[in-house]
């Protein structure tokens, strides 16, 4: 396995093609879940493990499952992948959850109330139909789940440290709340584009 | 409320982006173009009415304990159905979207419209109902689709209508760009909609 061809899908992922910043994925949670730190901190953490999850889950599916060869008779189930990866993803983050609840009683109590609400994050389907776009191996797919997960929570992160601030600002009534925290995420937008500029060779 | 109460209500009153602030990553991702924009909006439609009606239908069928899973189960197939026909019959439209067809399936406004409305309501109620929210998105989608594709490559879906010297506001049609014009439409909306409260 070629370690520096994992760093680049590393840096692209967290940096370059930023889930929230570059690709739009997962603004739901990005603006609903930035008014406090630790909420951010929390709702980071479930995501990083659940899309390193379904990174890991979808892949062997597609690829055993999905993708005609000789397991399954050379049928091409390809056009249900998107019913496929869904349903894995409800399942998977119901699991999380059970096997969270027994075995890390502290950690659940943590991440309990967003692990439902990341079924509907299109930041987790997008990594498992990105994943199989690209055409990349298992380990390169858990790598890019785990970076992505990464790069969503830092643009989180970033972004309710801002917003505490914001709460403090004298801003025209008509832009409280969530249009200001756009104008935010667009400005944060612009500072990412400047890691376009990295030639990763 | 009246059918056309239905139907009207997802043009203005709860517009799902402006107003409910759902469906916002297509929404960003789409709108670099007035087409793009109308593409994703009338797929998001169909698979809308479609879930809409499926929904409806099976509301009685469906237990109350697993009704998300079932939802997500039946906007899945929608959406399947309209990624193979854009596949088939509008190629170019569906390379430019991408991987935000499948990702209609999460989009919040069409689960939304499930768990608030067709699984309450009758067929003819929830096709209203679909319809209008649908149009009320692809309306919005427009909208941000003409001042990104104005500003940024100077022409109307694909039309030029600036002068030949205008030189394009690249931003406008990067990432940053989406954002900032949704939150001055946003910022203005709430503007309109202060004036009129204040009448």
């Amino acid at each position: 396995m070629n370690i520096d061809a994992l760093f680049v899908i590393v840096i692209s992922t967290i940096f370059i093609n930023n889930f929230i910043l570059a690709r739009f994925l997962g603004l739901c949670p990005f603006l609903g879940v930035s008014r406090s730190l630790s909420s951010a901190f929390g709702m980071g953490m479930a995501v990083i493990f659940v899309m390193a999850m379904t990174s890991f889950v979808t892949w062997p599916i597609f690829y055993y499952v999905l993708v005609p060869n000789n397991i399954n008779n050379n049928i091409d189930l390809r056009y249900m992948s998107t019913i496929v990866f869904i349903l894995v993803i409800a399942g998977l983050v119901q699991f999380v959850e059970m096997v969270l609840n027994k075995t890390a009683p502290a950690l659940y109590q943590a991440l309990g109330i967003y692990l439902p609400l990341i079924t509907t994050n299109c930041a987790i389907l997008g990594v498992a139909v990105i994943n199989v776009e690209k055409k990349i191996t298992l380990i390169e797919a858990l790598v890019q789940g785990t970076s992505g997960g990464i790069g969503f929570t830092l643009a989180l992160l970033l972004m309710a440290s801002i917003r505490e601030r914001i709460e403090l600002g004298d801003i025209p009534r008509i832009f409280r709340g969530i249009p200001i925290a756009i104008i935010c995420a667009g400005l944060m937008s612009i500072s990412f584009l400047g890691f376009a500029g990295f030639s990763l060779k | 409320m009246s059918p056309w109460k239905v139907f009207v209500r997802g043009l203005w009153e709860e517009v799902p982006i402006f107003r409910l602030l759902l469906g916002l990553c297509p929404t960003l991702a789409v709108s670099t173009s007035v087409l793009n924009g109308i593409g994703m909006g009338l797929a998001a439609t169909a698979v809308l009415i479609g879930s809409n009606i499926g929904i409806s239908l099976l509301r009685k069928v469906i237990p109350n304990k697993i009704r998300i899973p079932a939802f997500i189960v039946v906007i899945a197939s929608f959406v399947t159905i309209v990624d193979l026909v854009m596949h088939g019959y509008t190629p170019e439209l569906h390379k430019a979207l991408g991987i935000f067809i499948p990702l209609i399936v999460v989009n919040c406004i069409i689960l939304g419209r499930a768990e608030a409305f067709a699984s309450k309501n009758g067929i003819f109620r929830s096709l209203l109902d679909a319809l209008g929210m649908g149009l009320g998105f692809t309306m919005v989608l427009i909208i941000v689709g003409t001042v990104r594709e104005i500003l940024g490559s100077g022409t109307w879906a694909g039309l030029p209508v600036l002068p030949g010297n205008y030189i394009p506001v690249l931003i406008f049609i990067l990432p940053p760009g989406g954002f900032i014009t949704l939150a001055l439409l946003l910022g203005g909306f709430n503007y309109l909609d202060t004036r009129k409260a204040g009448k």
